[in-house]
């Protein structure tokens, strides 16, 4: 049989998030997202020069709301983000720390903004900052620690529609990229890159989030989504060659089929777990290079699925 | 793949006789390229464009169906690659692999235990469809006592995992009426056996391969040449990049008619530790029969949902229609309750009300069917598009209080929605439906 294997002309863009002390930074290393010439991980057919990476979450304040299968699986450093996160780097293969400053707002500017340059002296690895949302403060807030945190190559979240200027002209100033978030919809997504591009924001310091809906709750829109973005990256729209990151943890834990108590569908950790690995996966096989994740043990099997979908195979 | 107009003009009479109720064959021809006529209008069509017109229409990935009744597994006839470029049309069967090893009490505790999994999710059940029974034992009679043990409990699909033809004869005494799937299992010897049985009970087969692709077509061959014609490819992928390739390669042969060997649907049996990473790649890519041996309970819930999901028809809006719906039998003093038209938020409102206990109103506010979050960043559930709504809705007749509860997420509608409603009260609910109940319980 001829083997019907596909060959496309566009790429996805490559970013770098971190920086090392040669590039003018302090991260103990570098990560490299992006660069392949195929559909999600078939590398039967194309190559995909940089795996997919994995995050874990850490909060600035306690996680109360968190799931208590969560809590559990730390020991007692959630009140200290830095802690958390050394902890996080020591004991399991992440790539990078996703510092979820959530209560940035309530503790103030100056503070908050404190908060992240002493995360960084404490935390070398490379960090997603993720703001408390859309907002003014978000913006301003995003900004200073941008210029704060200058040549560190953080990845900041978000920009959106109404809300990318402050955050991109920071962005292009001190050497970051940033992760720009449309509500799963291809032309807002394209849209956005679009407004990005003519604030001369680099292709290659963009990632896309196309909001994750979750397992049960809409996956199937992300999912088609990415798909659809993916498809037009490849046929050359450089608009949509940004590589994907997915926030799965919170929309894993917080769903009904895993709080409830259900003797018959077993213990809730472990529903909570495979309820993140399915959506990872699902994820990564629709174009995703980051996800964030939140259960420890869900770390350690999405690193096993990364692993095996990554070794070259031979379509034979 | 579809024939031309002109392609098919060539292989008709050319004697424009009108039969057909064109002026012209070449006109008639045109109408059967875009499907818009049958070949059997034509009173001269010789066998050749009957046979060209007919391979060219066959589905390119033929319907297999497992089992009888109404829980019998219909899958194939799947048209494209990507979920939205059309849609997946037959949810794959997800099952689980019992050794007739297990002790008869235990075999019937695992079948009831799978049974007992059904359940409703967002208007449709969801369940194990099928279980296969593995021959662990090498044994003949245990197989078949096995088989009979589960046929008595399980009025669903079976499969047979038989360790020789001799095991599956006895075993078919006991359920060939049931039209059950044959696994022809990796490296068998008697594939050609087992596609003979297969044939003789019209049984659908699921051929294994070696876990390369010329290996596992070479089976599909062997079977077909044995007269096995509903078959189920399992290429025996032992890796999940493996995996990957040997789905997309002979998924996209089969849709583009590259080799008749691929033009059936395929089916996967996960073993082992990798098996809750695998089995959510097989809801996704392309498997239509997935056996999972000792999978871990808490994995059922998110395949299946992830099967739901995957499985939707992207081109049918999930919506539900702009109206207030009692949960249970609301008066003028129960509580009346906002949200968008997207099924799903209805679904699951709907029945996180319903489980509280408390009667209530609930508004559902036309929004282009998307979730609370969304509608509100796209402009379509803005307090004036719900206030507006609710005076159509004439809630100032449905209920005496003037309250209104809004979703926890959009709580940064409300001083705008009390601006546009005067008189009312807006009170923000609980961003997640799963934490209604307990918000009546302090609110209420």
């Amino acid at each position: 049989m001829n083997l019907p294997l596909k060959k496309w002309t566009g790429k996805i863009n490559t970013v770098k998030i971190g920086r090392t002390a040669e590039e003018g930074g302090s991260r103990d290393r570098t990560i490299t997202i992006g660069g392949s010439n195929c559909l999600p991980m078939h590398n039967f057919e194309g190559e995909i020069p940089h795996r997919p990476v994995i995050a874990l979450e850490v909060t600035d304040e306690y996680p109360n709301d968190w799931h208590p299968a969560v809590i559990e699986s730390y020991p007692e450093i959630m009140d200290d983000a830095s802690k958390w996160a050394n902890h996080i780097s020591q004991e399991y293969n992440v790539d990078l720390i996703c510092l979820n400053m959530r209560s940035a707002e309530k503790r103030g500017m100056n503070e908050s903004v404190e908060f992240v340059k002493e995360f960084l002296r404490n935390v070398p690895l490379p960090i997603i900052l993720k703001g408390p949302g859309e907002s003014d403060f978000q913006d301003d807030f995003l900004a200073k620690c941008a210029e704060a945190a200058s040549g560190e190559g953080l990845l900041l979240a978000n920009a959106a529609e109404d809300h990318y200027k402050t955050i991109a002209a920071a962005a292009i100033a001190y050497g970051h990229s940033i992760i720009a978030e449309t509500p799963i919809d291809v032309n807002l997504a394209k849209q956005l890159n679009i407004l990005l591009n003519d604030m001369k924001v680099p292709p290659d310091r963009i990632v896309i989030d196309p909001l994750t809906g979750g397992l049960g709750y809409g996956l199937e829109y992300t999912y088609s989504v990415m798909e659809r973005i993916r498809i037009s990256a490849l046929k050359g729209d450089v608009y949509m060659q940004m590589p994907f990151i997915n926030f799965i943890g919170d929309e894993s834990w917080k769903v009904k089929e895993v709080k409830i108590e259900e003797p018959l569908w077993g213990k809730i950790k472990w529903r909570g777990v495979y309820w993140e690995v399915s959506n990872a996966v699902s994820l990564l096989l629709s174009g995703s290079e980051i996800v964030v994740l939140r259960h420890p043990d869900s770390v350690k099997l999405v690193r096993r699925a990364i692993d095996d979908l990554i070794t070259k195979t031979e379509a034979v | 793949m579809a024939l031309t107009g002109l392609q098919i003009y060539k292989l008709l009479p050319k004697t424009n006789c009108k039969e057909c109720g064109y002026p012209t064959c070449l006109a008639f021809a045109m109408k059967l390229a875009a499907q818009k006529e049958e070949l059997s209008k034509c009173p001269d069509a010789s066998e050749e464009v009957k046979a060209a017109l007919g391979a060219a229409s066959a589905p390119p990935i033929k319907l297999v169906t497992i089992g009888t009744g109404e829980d019998k597994i219909a899958v194939g006839e799947e048209t494209v690659l990507f979920r939205h470029d059309k849609t997946f049309f037959h949810h794959p069967a997800i099952g689980e692999i019992l050794p007739d090893t297990m002790g008869e009490g235990e075999l019937i505790k695992r079948v009831n235990y799978l049974k007992s999994l059904d359940f409703e999710r967002a208007g449709e059940m969801l369940k194990v469809n099928i279980i296969a029974l593995e021959n662990k034992s090498g044994d003949v009679e245990t197989f078949a006592r096995a088989v009979k043990t589960v046929s008595k409990i399980w009025n669903r699909p079976i499969a047979l995992i038989p360790h020789s033809s001799a095991a599956l004869d006895l075993a078919m005494k006991e359920t060939a009426g049931n039209k059950p799937l044959i696994i022809a299992g990796s490296g068998s010897s008697e594939i050609s056996a087992f596609a003979r049985t297969a044939k003789e009970y019209s049984c659908p087969l699921m051929v294994c391969g070696d876990g390369t692709l010329e290996g596992t077509l070479k089976a599909v061959d062997e079977a077909k040449k044995a007269g096995a014609e509903d078959i189920i490819i399992n290429p025996a992928s032992d890796t999940l990049s493996n995996f990957l390739t040997h789905q997309t390669v002979i998924r996209r042969a089969a849709l583009d008619r590259l080799d008749p060997r691929t033009a059936y649907p395929t089916g996967v049996i996960l073993r082992g530790d990798d098996l809750p990473l695998l089995a959510p790649a097989a809801i996704c890519k392309y498997p239509a029969v997935i056996l999972m041996e000792n999978p871990p309970d808490e994995l059922y819930i998110s395949l299946m949902t992830l099967r739901q999901n995957i499985y939707t028809d992207p081109q049918k809006p999930l919506q539900v229609e702009g109206l207030v719906y009692p949960i249970g039998e609301p008066d003028e003093n129960s509580p009346l309750i906002v949200t968008t038209n997207f099924s799903l938020t209805y679904f699951m409102v709907s029945s996180e009300i319903d489980s509280s206990g408390v009667t209530a109103h609930l508004a559902i506010i036309e929004a282009e069917g998307m979730s609370v979050l969304t509608a509100w960043s796209a402009g379509k559930f803005t307090a004036e598009i719900i206030a507006n709504s609710l005076k159509e809705m004439k809630i100032a007749e449905l209920v005496k209080h003037r309250k209104i509860i809004i979703p926890g997420y959009v709580a940064s509608l409300q001083g705008e929605l009390e601006e546009e409603m005067p008189g009312w009260e807006i009170l923000v609910g609980p961003q997640e439906a799963s934490d209604i109940g307990d918000y009546f319980k302090q609110v209420w």
